[in-house]
């Protein structure tokens, strides 16, 4: 039950990293694509910890997904952020949707 | 088990691609984007080998440290900026004669391989029965690092000597280049290195100690802790100044002068090198270990920092 419960877990995180990368993929200009990378792996990054954390044999090694899901949160957030600030300071601007 | 074969499959495609992508991309920095999850893919597929320690020590220094090195490097060549400028490209193409060098040493190597490869043995027992006969007497209980810094340790030793001969050749060469720091990243990354750094220290500490025992160790560590000091030069919370010369200076050579030590003191007492008395083995190899370790570390950020460290003003600092 719990594995199940896991399992599906890991499966929706994969579906938003998915939902992420067509954002990065699809979005015309580099802030709108950080919009979508940034919240759309988050979310994704959650999901999976938590389906691996269900799955982790001991207290432990929960523990350890858990702390790995606050760094990598925290370091994404702020590499998304530098990537932004970075873009901004070199003048690109918001560019014109694609007809 | 088919769901795996498609897996390892499609990694496998996938670096081979990304190789390939790395060496056809114009762009220098595209070209190292590449590099890096080329890297990250690299350590996916030891992963799947069921070698993680190999993997551990390609993703943080094959895809993390190499890749901010050759981004420092190309920040340098185009003056303090990752993105091209009016035809700084990096990527023209080099000489015919540069070109030709390269092909034939890659030739080489790629033949030095090949003939190490076929003239191995072929469909034999490797050597893993031997390292499990002798693990009792390793002093650890991880096989990985028995060999490494007990079986072979003479080999290791050999490693930490060639970061050693790399940092001072680059502490000797002075390219005339305008001391140009680091852009100010920003309160929101100030405030990142101030809550991971310290984390970042404590898991490389883990990692060198949980190295007796479970993948990890020395050159694990030492990345680890070698990433500490790159976020710490870029949030320049570090400043290299002339006055860190002699204390960076003793944490290069500690490693290794550490390591021949203990060679030393043990061949002095009647063994072989490297032969450490069973009873002391794992004293030995935690303290050859940690002090590789910082060696590592304080080399790889100096090969970050590219050059010794210079007076500079605080006015050109601030900038």
């Amino acid at each position: 039950m719990l594995e199940i419960a896991g399992m599906a877990c890991m499966a929706l995180g994969a579906l938003f990293f998915v939902a992420g990368t067509i954002g990065l993929l699809r979005f015309p200009d580099v802030f709108c694509r950080l919009h979508a990378l940034t919240k759309a792996d988050g979310m994704g990054l959650a999901l999976v910890c938590l389906g691996a954390a269900i799955g982790a044999p001991d207290g432990g090694e929960a523990l350890r997904i858990l702390l790995i899901w606050i760094f990598v949160a925290l370091a994404s957030a702020t590499g998304g952020h530098l990537v932004a600030r970075h873009a901004r300071r070199a003048g690109k601007l918001v560019r014109e949707v694609r007809p | 088990m088919t769901v795996l074969l498609a897996f390892d499959l499609l990694l496998a495609a996938s670096i081979v691609g990304l190789a390939a992508a790395t060496l056809l991309m114009r762009d220098a920095f595209a070209m190292i984007v590449a590099f890096i999850v080329f890297g990250m893919l690299m350590a996916l597929g030891w992963a799947r080998l069921v070698a993680p320690d190999v993997a551990l020590a390609e993703v943080a220094i094959g895809a993390g440290l190499s890749g901010a090195l050759l981004l420092r490097t190309l920040a340098h060549l185009r003056g303090g900026s990752l993105s091209a400028q009016g035809g700084a490209s990096v990527s023209a193409p080099a000489n015919g004669a540069t070109q030709g060098v390269n092909a034939l040493l890659a030739g080489l190597a790629t033949c030095a391989l090949g003939l190490a490869y076929l003239g191995a043995p072929q469909n034999v027992p490797g050597l893993e029965a031997h390292v499990a006969d002798a693990m009792p007497e390793s002093g650890v209980t991880h096989p990985v690092t028995a060999v490494l810094l007990n079986f072979r340790a003479y080999d290791t030793l050999m490693e930490v000597v060639v970061l050693l001969a790399a940092v001072i050749v680059v502490w000797q060469v002075e390219r005339g280049l305008a001391e140009t720091p680091a852009p100010a990243l920003g309160t929101v990354y100030q405030g990142f290195a101030r809550v991971a750094l310290p984390v970042a220290v404590i898991a490389g500490g883990y990692l060198l100690w949980i190295g007796a025992e479970a993948p990890g160790g020395a050159f694990q560590a030492g990345a680890v802790l070698g990433a500490v000091a790159v976020l710490g030069l870029l949030s320049r919370h570090v400043r290299p100044a002339p006055a860190h010369r002699p204390l960076a200076r003793g944490a290069f050579v500690v490693g290794t002068a550490v390591f021949a030590l203990v060679a030393l003191g043990v061949a002095g007492a009647g063994r072989v090198a490297f032969e450490y008395p069973p009873a002391q083995a794992k004293t030995l190899i935690l303290l050859i270990e940690a002090m590789v370790t910082i060696s590592i570390a304080a080399t790889l950020a100096a090969l970050f920092h590219g050059r010794a460290p210079v007076a500079v003003s605080r006015e050109e600092t601030d900038r």
